[in-house]
């Protein structure tokens, strides 16, 4: 089993007839993914790579029943796109388009939060459960069907660390880039959800950032949520510290985002948190004897 | 973008939130101009867009021409936290009865705008939120735009008590989320909000940041950027697509997506080397970005090689390989490149760099460790 997405999941690509959806949509069809179609307002009845091409998402919802969506349309378009998906009822909406302003992202937020969709996303690579179905920009061939759940916030420290469990000759079952944008649609706590509840999922990775209070707020739940193994890498020790923003800022933060402070509270929740990126598959195999 | 007190104050008035009479001077002439119109006593306050301005002493009350003179050139001359003093605002002191603090801001996590207010402003408002924690109230806007007065009705009575005072602030605060929403800020802050001698309640100081993705449809706050806080290689990196953060390192690193950079600058410290900066090429790479990432790089003599770390998703290694080839033939690269690419189209680029006689790493561990060991 895996978690989101699998061999049924029906996706459409907004943005499709661009020059990273093109490449992209193509991509996930040779991985295997069903790619039923794609939309660009304004030209709908041409093909891109075979995917017939629909005005709006309504209409290619109609034609292909799909079940999900994934968006590379421009950051002033984003929103709308979002929205698009909301109102029509698309379960799973994948958004990889970065650069979008906060304030649309709240807007979104209003919108899913009265809604059954799930939003991954903004600016994240998507999320593959290897061996059925990609949907995103991750590159395929680096991953391999198995046990492991992946979650991260970021893209290609993703990759980094999927290409060495791999290489250790840990399969994953769902891999979920959360995206790194301040405002996103689904964040570490759900996805550590579905993965101690999905039974072939074995262990987890979790790759978390500096800044933010989400891997705060993931440590609190792996403590008292998930009793399956977690190993975590934490990117960020050598970064500059980040911008103040008024008093505000601190005043609504919780708490010290820094790199150690964070790996401290994971460690603290029983999660064995790592210093480099390929002791991952070790630790995670010690964890799982 | 962080915009600077004088700018905030008139976007403030432009919204009909009242701010102290004055203007911003860069001469004691100017300055003793704008004293005349608001009358003495003036506030000097030095224009950075830095936090404790106050206590380097860049603020200070003067209560005749001669002292206002005498502590502008003072104040101009000042250093602060490293930057210069460029421009001064010259504002009617307000005779101050009471602080409050009243702020606009987002909660990322709840992913919905925030207003933050307390009876007890000023400076200490940080500690307040630490030590009392109660005394600090968050109302949350719950996706809208416009201000709900039915629920916000019990917290301005909580924090204003008497009714003028109430209906004062609340008229305030509908401007100030009218200019939160329509100038795209993520923050807007007036601390303190204070009461005057004359009972009414004004912005004693005004703080605006600007989302910058929002920026593109805000042709008309992009111009207040100061360039003076902004590094030139970073903001040029920033114009080419590029995210660059210069430190102190030896090991200049080329990276694609910012949680791999970071990956990578810490490998080269627990590895025993020093990274010499953070630089994300972006996704949808093409070949011109790595050339503008090297000539970036290079100006910084202290570089004694290059890391390029790719791993391809959106970014194709063929387009970084392109690039690093352009680069070779356009540009004089003095330091050797080490080169690990993997992912989309590694099998092309690592074509392309074999053929031009370049060595690449498919490990990351490996292609640091050999970073860190020509960097010594």
């Amino acid at each position: 089993m895996s978690i989101l997405i699998d061999q049924n999941t029906k996706v459409i690509v907004q943005g499709i007839t661009g020059r990273d959806g093109s490449f992209h949509a193509k991509q996930m069809l040779e991985y295997g993914t069903k790619v039923v179609g794609g939309v660009t307002p304004g030209k709908g009845g041409q093909e891109v790579n075979g995917i017939p091409v629909f005005n709006s998402v309504k209409e290619a919802k109609d034609a292909t029943g799909c079940t999900a969506a994934v968006i590379y349309v421009p950051a002033k378009f984003a929103k709308d796109a979002i929205l698009e998906d909301i109102t029509n009822n698309i379960p799973l909406i994948i958004c990889i388009t970065e650069g979008i302003p906060v304030l649309d992202m709240v807007e979104v937020k209003k919108a899913l939060a009265t809604s059954q969709c799930r939003l991954i996303g903004p600016n994240c690579p998507g999320l593959i459960s290897p061996g059925k179905a990609k949907i995103g920009i991750m590159p395929g061939h680096i991953h391999k069907a198995g046990n492991i759940g992946v979650v991260s916030r970021s893209g290609t420290l993703t990759y980094e660390v999927v290409f060495n469990l791999t290489a250790g000759g840990l399969g994953q079952s769902t891999c979920v880039g959360l995206g790194g944008d301040p405002i996103i649609g689904t964040r570490f706590v759900d996805i550590l959800k579905m993965f101690q509840e999905d039974p072939d999922t074995k262990g987890i990775v979790m790759v978390g950032e500096i800044g933010g209070g989400d891997e705060q707020l993931a440590a609190e739940y792996i403590k008292n949520h998930v009793t399956k193994p977690v190993v975590s890498f934490i990117a960020g020790r050598t970064a500059p510290a980040g911008k103040r923003m008024g008093h505000a800022g601190a005043i609504i933060s919780s708490g010290d985002s820094t790199a150690e402070a964070k790996m401290q509270m994971l460690r603290d929740a029983g999660v064995t948190v790592i210093d480099f990126p390929d002791e991952i598959p070790q630790a995670l195999a010690a964890r799982l004897k | 973008m962080k915009i600077h007190e004088y700018q905030a104050r008139n976007l403030f008035a432009e919204y009909g939130i009242p701010v102290a009479q004055g203007d911003v001077a860069e001469t004691p002439d100017e300055a003793l101009k704008i004293a005349n119109q608001t009358g003495f006593p003036v506030v000097i306050k030095a224009q950075v867009l830095v936090g404790g301005r106050g206590k380097a002493g860049g603020v200070k009350v003067v209560g005749n021409a001669a002292d206002l003179v005498s502590e502008f050139n003072r104040i101009k001359n000042l250093n602060i936290k490293g930057y210069t003093v460029e421009r001064l605002l010259i504002a009617r002191a307000i005779d101050i009865k009471k602080e409050f603090y009243l702020a606009v801001t987002i909660d990322n996590i709840k992913g919905d705008v925030v207003i933050i207010v307390s009876a007890e402003g000023g400076v200490e408002i940080e500690e307040t939120a630490k030590t009392h924690p109660d005394k600090i109230i968050k109302f949350y806007m719950q996706g809208v735009k416009a201000l709900d007065e039915a629920r916000w009705a019990p917290v301005a009575a909580q924090v204003f008590g008497d009714t003028h005072l109430q209906k004062s602030a609340t008229a305030i605060l509908v401007k100030l989320l009218k200019l939160f929403f329509e100038k795209d800020c993520s923050l807007a802050e007036i601390n303190p909000f204070v009461i005057n001698g004359e009972g009414n309640l004004m912005a004693a100081d005004a703080k605006v940041i600007i989302d910058d993705n929002a920026l593109d449809r805000h042709p008309e706050l992009v111009v207040l950027r100061d360039m003076k806080y902004e590094d030139a290689d970073e903001l040029e990196a920033k114009e080419k697509g590029l995210s660059f953060v210069k430190l102190e390192g030896n090991v200049g690193c080329i990276v694609n997506g910012a949680g791999l950079a970071m990956g990578t600058m810490d490998a080269v410290n627990l590895l025993g080397g020093r990274p010499a900066n953070f630089l994300d090429v972006g996704g949808s790479s093409n070949p011109q970005k790595v050339l503008n990432a090297l000539k970036i790089i290079l100006r910084n003599k202290e570089i004694k090689v290059i890391l390029i770390n790719i791993f391809g998703g959106i970014t194709r290694c063929d387009d970084i390989a392109n690039g690093i080839l352009t680069a070779l033939k356009q540009i004089d690269i003095p330091v050797p490149l080490v080169i690990r690419l993997t992912g989309t189209n590694e099998k092309e680029a690592k074509i392309l760099l074999t053929d031009a006689g370049l060595t690449t790493y498919t490990s990351m561990r490996q292609a640091v460790t050999e970073a860190v060991k020509v960097a010594k």
